[in-house]
């Protein structure tokens, strides 16, 4: 455990590294970007394998760091934190793998995706407020870069778009933090500090607090109606970069609602929680349709992601510790398939096709030209649909659990969403890649595939997909792998207090 | 009144040391210098100036924070030691910007008068006494002023010098008025004694004029709105060293002196800061000043297309955050403030020395001249992303913990209902709007690529390369480590 922080100097060491390499030449840089995700992946692992569930938060590091207003460089982890390390490590190693392809100027490419890895660690570490606001206003510079460099469909327009929705939702965060702080009752950005002062505040203050942060960080979960970001950021992105957004980035706003809008503002929890849930459930059922009529299949998935977005915050918004642990589930699972459908799309058919629109892909018949992403696409969109045996089964049958305890209601019709999450997944495999498999396509095939000979999908492709397929179905087999983490963190002091305000 | 002429000497030696330094630039200019090609001339006084900044460094340093002298009149403590040592590191900075910038002709005087407006800058620091406070604040303006107009080769340079002047001699009127009231009303100069006096009577309205005149000659300074309007003209004229300078050094001790005027000087009048709505007293006065500030340079700044004034509305709106940090001044202590001007101005003076290099590579106006410039100079785009970036507030860049570290403060001293409160607020909303118009700048520098006009590499002096990896380097250090400088205090 004691070597977590690592994952965090590592990725930043790497982006250095891979800057320097990348002037000398791309392969460098692919080697030393690898390296690096792997080497952090594998400390993840290691510190999960020695990792004795409990319900402490476990400090790693914490040292005075500016002593003048008293924050701690303070790092802990505890089972939730755990679960998103390794599915960070597993995503940024995949993202490497598929981000293989990149030529124009490859060491800054992926000096700004380590630079953004090295964030999304250092959130999911920090037990000061402070430490970790800092590390998420790390993680939004790259992504404009990322996005507006080496991104595609208009690409300046999504970068800027999703730099200013995330800047603006930290804004809120930090007046937030700031307001509790200005009671004078917390001596520090400590959580447990933290939360001392925010409970000097009225009932109004409280409220009025919990609305900022949490707004702030649902910003960055895609919470409908602010998830405008997601759809257009994650469809301009290069393929590296919309998978680490929907796998792990969108995860930040919602670790961020978890960890640091939840327990610090029970009360506030307690009053918002009808609007949060259905504002989730919106999401859910608004995302879902419009994935149904999207024409770009990347606008599909970009949808997607935001409707399983909306199981988190539905999860979280529930409050009772089946909901919340299945939307810790959900995360990990959100990241696995969201990546392995952004790596088809992106990677596997764009890359070789040129196009995604979804009436073009229909005239070919990419069943036969690309076997292998057909198949990684039709189980990773069984995954996504929530079939049976793939995470995303436990996650959202936890979470629907959950919500049914609090309101059938929004049970039922979160469960809608499911349906059509189905249908919208259905359709996208049936047009892009079976669209020529009816009679007439017999005699249309041999020419369409003399017309587009497609390169053979690489072994960094394989590799990737693979990785994902595995994690996706080890957790759909044996989800207590994860929950046998999840559970116990959630009785710790500080979450404990998120139940209170939910029904039981 | 203890006034030791002993003391006094030994306690202004950097100042001593400044303007020896700048009469021997000048004397070493007019006896070797009259044959030698300008370029030689230029770098013959930048390494001189440059070695007597170091020296005033030093000076101060062993001088050390000894408290009031000659009589209270002067008083060095932590705060003014520390812009001392600020000033010149920004001037020292300044030198490092011109060494990359166009060469001008006489650039042994532009280098004197470098360091003479320095030594106005450290005098401010040290001053505690309405006169001296003056003295040092003209000769620092009057330098700026020559420095503003100092291209004579350039139309834009001329018209930047003298909105310049006539504003800033509009605003210096002010300032002499309103000091005149308060020597009127209270028959005293030094500002320990005026404070002795106040704490007898309280406001009247005589004074509440006094406190207005001095405040619109503060707002002119600062280039906070309304009385910004010099400020994008004079950027976008004068020559790159000088606007580096005007931005930099000048506001650190511009804002040193005022905080000083306000506080212990004219503390008494301050008002509450945890009153909600009205604090009264000359609190109010800076609170209005502060959220002009912020709303006209974040808004003015969107529609800029032009990088210098871009940075001018930027600055302005920095001037609203520098203004909340005066406030703060004393109740929080002086080192939010003194961090947020320095690093400010770090970041500030790196952003010119990047325009500089660029002048003299197919010019730098338009924000989209920077257009390829990640090609065609890695390292001036390294640095310059590194600048903005901190100007913008992102961590883990100084930038950013400078205006966490005010804000925290505002809102713990006011509380959120307070005008400040409610002023950080708006600060803290605007800061993603601010964003928005630095990403523009980045995204030139770093995403477009680059026009057939301007596609040569650039080639960066060292001196000027060595001055950019400086500050970036302390941004970058003071960023993760604010206690170097927060400790000082």
């Amino acid at each position: 455990m004691n070597l977590l922080p690592y994952t965090i100097y590592l990725s930043f060491v790497g982006a250095l590294l891979a800057l320097v390499a990348g002037m000398k030449s791309a392969a460098a840089a692919r080697a030393v970007a690898l390296l690096t995700a792997v080497s952090a992946w594998g400390v993840a692992l290691y510190a999960a394998f020695g990792f004795t569930p409990s319900s402490e938060l476990l400090t790693l590091v914490n040292v005075p760091w500016i002593p003048q207003l008293g924050i701690n460089y303070h790092l802990a982890a505890d089972g939730i934190s755990l679960t998103l390390l390794v599915l960070t490590g597993l995503a940024a190693t995949c993202g490497v793998l598929f981000s293989w392809n990149i030529e124009e100027r490859t060491g800054e490419f992926f000096a700004f995706y380590l630079a953004l890895i090295g964030g999304v660690y250092g959130v999911f570490l920090s037990a000061d407020a402070f430490v970790f606001f800092v590390f998420y206003e790390i993680a939004i510079v790259p992504k404009y870069f990322l996005i507006a460099n080496w991104g595609s469909t208009n690409r300046q327009y999504g970068a800027m778009k999703l730099a200013l929705y995330s800047f603006a939702g930290s804004a809120l965060v930090l007046a937030g933090l700031l307001w509790i702080y200005s009671t004078g009752y917390a001596s520090n950005f400590g959580l447990d500090q933290l939360a001392q002062g925010a409970a000097t505040l009225s009932h109004t203050g409280q409220i009025t607090v919990f609305a900022l942060i949490f707004t702030g960080f649902a910003v960055l979960a895609g919470m409908f109606p602010f998830h405008t970001w997601a759809p257009t950021g994650h469809v301009a992105a290069p393929t590296g970069a919309s998978m680490l957004l929907a796998g792990v980035v969108m995860k930040l706003g919602a670790y961020g609602c978890l960890r640091v809008a939840m327990p610090l503002l029970p009360a506030g929890l307690e009053f918002w929680q009808p609007v949060i849930a259905g504002l989730a459930v919106a999401g859910i059922l608004y995302a879902g349709l419009v994935a149904l009529v999207q024409d770009d299949f990347k606008f599909v998935i970009g949808y997607s992601s935001v409707s399983h977005m909306g199981f988190v915050l539905l999860g979280l918004a529930a409050a009772n510790p089946s909901a919340v642990a299945g939307a810790v589930l959900q995360m990990f699972s959100h990241g696995v398939i969201a990546g392995l459908l952004f790596a088809v799309v992106g990677r596997m058919v764009y890359e070789r096709t040129h196009t995604r629109q979804l009436d073009e892909l229909k005239k070919l018949p990419l069943h036969r030209l690309l076997p292998f992403a057909a198949v990684v696409f039709v189980i990773a969109g069984l995954a996504s649909m929530g079939m049976p045996g793939f995470s995303g089964f436990p996650a959202e049958l936890t979470i629907l659990v959950g919500v049914w305890n609090y309101s059938a209601t929004l049970g039922v019709l979160a469960a809608l969403g499911v349906f059509i999450a189905a249908a919208f997944t259905l359709r996208a495999i049936q047009v892009s890649f079976f669209g020529q498999a009816g009679a007439d396509a017999a005699a249309h095939t041999p020419d369409a595939a003399h017309d587009h000979p497609l390169s053979p999908i690489t072994w960094p492709e394989k590799t990737g997909a693979f990785l994902l397929l595995a994690a996706t179905l080890l957790i759909g087999l044996k989800p207590d792998l994860l929950l046998n983490w999840i559970v116990p963190s959630l009785q710790s002091p500080l979450m404990k207090v998120i139940f209170h305000g939910g029904a039981r | 009144m203890n006034t030791s002429y002993a003391l006094l000497a030994r306690a202004l030696q950097p100042e001593i040391i400044l303007a020896d330094g700048a009469v021997l630039v000048i004397a070493y200019d007019l006896i070797f210098g009259r044959r030698r090609p300008l370029a030689t001339r230029l770098n013959t006084s930048l390494l001189l100036g440059a070695l007597t900044l170091v020296g005033a460094l030093i000076a101060s340093v062993l001088v050390g924070a000894i408290g009031g002298f000659y009589g209270d009149n002067f008083v060095i403590d932590s705060f003014a030691l520390a812009t001392r040592g600020g000033v010149i590191v920004l001037a020292l900075l300044t030198l490092g910007v011109a060494s990359g910038a166009k060469v001008m002709r006489n650039p042994a005087e532009y280098v004197a008068l470098i360091l003479f407006a320095t030594t106005g800058f450290t005098l401010m620091a040290a001053a505690n006494h309405l006169l001296i406070a003056f003295a040092a604040l003209e000769l620092a303006s009057l330098s700026l002023y020559v420095l503003a107009g100092f291209d004579k080769d350039r139309r834009e340079s001329a018209e930047a010098g003298l909105k310049y002047f006539l504003l800033g001699a509009m605003a210096t009127a002010f300032l002499l008025f309103g000091f005149s009231l308060i020597y009127g009303l209270t028959g005293e100069l030094a500002l320990p004694r005026i404070a002795a006096v106040l704490a007898l009577g309280g406001m009247s309205p005589l004074l509440a004029l006094a406190l207005v005149m001095v405040l619109v000659a503060f707002g002119f300074k600062a280039a906070a709105a309304p009385f910004h309007l010099w400020a994008p003209d004079a950027y976008e004229g004068a020559p790159t060293p000088s606007a580096a300078l005007i931005a930099s050094a000048s506001k650190l001790a511009g804002f040193t002196l005022f905080a000083r005027l306000l506080w212990p000087g004219l503390g008494e009048l301050a008002g509450d800061p945890s009153q909600p709505f009205n604090p009264g007293g000359w609190i109010t006065i800076v609170a209005l000043l502060s959220g002009a500030s912020l709303l006209l340079g974040n808004l003015a700044a969107l529609a800029q297309t032009n990088l210098r004034r871009l940075l001018a509305y930027s600055a302005i709106a920095h001037a609203g955050v520098m203004l909340l940090g005066v406030v703060i001044a004393v109740p929080a202590g002086p080192g939010p403030l003194f961090y947020y001007l320095f690093t400010y101005g770090v970041a500030t003076a790196g952003a010119f020395g990047v325009i500089a290099v660029l002048e003299n590579n197919g010019g730098c106006q338009k924000i989209t001249d920077l257009a390829g410039l990640s090609r065609r100079s890695p390292l001036l785009a390294g640095a310059l992303t590194i600048f903005i970036l901190s100007l913008a507030g992102i961590p883990p860049l100084a930038g950013f913990f400078g205006k966490f570290t005010i804000f925290a403060m505002t809102l713990r001293i006011g509380g959120i209902a307070s005008p400040t409160g409610i002023l950080t607020l708006l600060a803290i909303a605007l800061s993603a709007v601010a964003l928005y118009y630095y990403l523009i700048v980045l995204k030139q520098a770093l995403v477009e690529p680059s026009t057939p006009a301007r596609s040569t590499r650039i080639r960066v002096p060292v001196t000027a390369a060595i001055t950019l990896l400086t500050a970036a380097a302390l941004i970058v250090v003071l960023g993760l480590c604010p206690s170097l400088v927060l400790g000082l205090f």
